[in-house]
């Protein structure tokens, strides 16, 4: 092979953590736990994009150019989602987690990692048809302050509109999608009750600390993007903002293996991780 | 020294695979991950009917799972697939790439990045052009590639794609490609 380019990626392993070391001292955002792999990807891309030689020429630009950094958080930031994501989620949600939400007076629901705000929406509609959803507060929290705006407004395009009706119905949805928004100029608006019971915040997994005490987290495909260390951290979090017998909702992916705490959870889905949180003995 | 085999495959994937993967023998010294895009559907189904007549391990790849040889890691339905630096599974459920995820150019690239000269990538019958770009990639850092012959793909889209911007290092009937990963594999 090419001596030049083994030395190439020899050098963005050195580059790459420099370069989060960077972006933590300059902005103060810190990537440097996340995923190799995924840090690796998305860096390289924007490369070529932006036609540098090296991580460390970027590195140069970033540390004097506050847009080309703001347009890299957005690379770093994974935003995909959409309504009832997991179908089959949502329904073991409501098979068992709901019937214990039943037998509290008021409930604190806490969405880490909202992205655009879809499946925050779809929660609120689950809950409201359980007539819960009046008993709720729910935060949906998210790093990328650009997404939360989106999500505050609840208005998405309709484009996917079909697959939506599709998990809706597969999620174990009990009335018409159609029911929760009104349609208008090619854009679908979720309906204002269900927002009302939504407070969309900024909130940093990595370096932010616990915030409320809640009955429920959900926190689907974010932990994935972390190496272990950082994993164990947020789960150390969640963990402590828990109530006694709280639910924690992870990715169908993701899992609690990586966590010292994994003994202080009882999976009560394992295939779609839903955990609930072992009464303190103490 | 090989350390891994990545496949990719899409359209007539799971017949292609069916000639490779029983062929090869238990004690096969490398780690094989394939991506083949079957849409929504759960892996298991699919996993079950290929393991039959398998004497290597399959399964669904976990997160932060480690590498290992002889055993075949498949990308679950939608999630990418990427390789750590210290070679355990990464999954990702970023934007779609080639209208697919899992995509085959993702995990290629991936693989290609970790394993530099320690990787054989082998492209499939296919109905897009994912994987063209991921295994020009692999040649790109040392890796050995291999496509195969259109004409014994039941879609030819994918490895038609792959030969208009690469040379590989061997065009290969697809009853030839099992043979040629054990020879491989013994070699290096």
């Amino acid at each position: 092979m090419d001596r030049k380019k083994l030395e190439i990626l020899e050098n963005i392993d050195i580059e790459i953590p420099l370069f989060l070391e960077a972006i933590f001292q300059k902005y103060g955002y810190d990537f440097r736990n996340y995923s190799n792999a995924h840090i690796k990807r998305r860096l390289m891309h924007r490369m070529t994009l932006g036609k540098f030689d090296s991580i460390s020429q970027m590195q140069d630009k970033i540390l004097r150019d506050k847009t080309f950094f703001i347009s890299l958080l957005e690379d770093l930031s994974i935003n995909v989602t959409e309504m009832f994501r997991d179908p089959d989620f949502y329904s073991s949600f409501r098979e068992h987690v709901i019937p214990n939400l039943k037998t509290y007076p008021f409930i604190k629901i806490w969405h880490a990692g909202c992205a655009t705000g879809e499946e925050v929406y779809s929660l609120a509609i689950l809950l409201k048809e359980e007539n819960l959803l009046e008993r709720c507060q729910i935060y949906a929290t998210d790093f990328n302050r650009k997404v939360l705006e989106i999500a505050k407004l609840g208005i998405y395009p309709t484009q996917d509109l079909e697959k939506y009706n599709r998990n809706y119905i597969e999620s174990g949805g009990k009335q018409k999608l159609s029911d929760y928004y009104t349609l208008n100029y090619g854009s679908l608006k979720l309906d204002q009750s269900l927002s009302k019971k939504i407070v969309f915040a900024d909130h940093n997994l990595v370096s932010d600390k616990v915030f409320a005490e809640v009955n429920v987290i959900l926190c689907r495909n974010v932990l994935i993007y972390f190496n272990k260390d950082l994993q164990d951290k947020v789960i150390n979090l969640f963990y402590s903002s828990l109530s006694s017998s709280g639910f924690l909702c992870l990715g169908t992916k993701e899992s609690l293996r990586f966590t010292q705490l994994e003994g202080n959870f009882v999976a009560i889905d394992p295939p779609l991780k839903i955990y609930k949180k072992k009464i303190n003995n103490a | 020294m090989l350390k891994a085999v990545v496949i990719g495959t899409s359209y007539g994937g799971l017949e292609a695979l069916q000639a490779i993967i029983p062929m090869l023998p238990k004690d096969f010294s490398l780690a094989i991950i394939v991506v083949l895009h079957i849409g929504d559907n759960k892996n298991g189904s699919f996993l079950q009917y290929l393991s039959k007549n398998c004497q290597l391990i399959l399964k669904e790849a976990e997160e932060k799972e480690e590498v290992k040889a002889g055993t075949v890691y498949f990308a679950p339905p939608n999630y990418h697939l990427l390789i750590e630096n210290d070679s355990s599974i990464a999954l990702s459920a970023e934007p779609k790439v080639h209208h697919s995820r899992p995509s085959i150019d993702v995990l290629f690239e991936s693989a290609a990045w970790h394993y530099k000269n320690q990787l054989v990538g082998v492209l499939l019958t296919g109905l897009n052009q994912d994987g063209a770009h991921g295994i020009k990639e692999i040649q790109k850092y040392g890796g050995i590639t291999i496509v195969e012959n259109p004409k014994t793909a039941i879609a030819s889209i994918m490895p038609v794609a792959a030969i208009k911007i690469m040379n590989p290092d061997y065009l290969l009937n697809l009853n030839q490609i099992s043979e040629k990963l054990v020879e491989l594999s013994k070699l290096h």
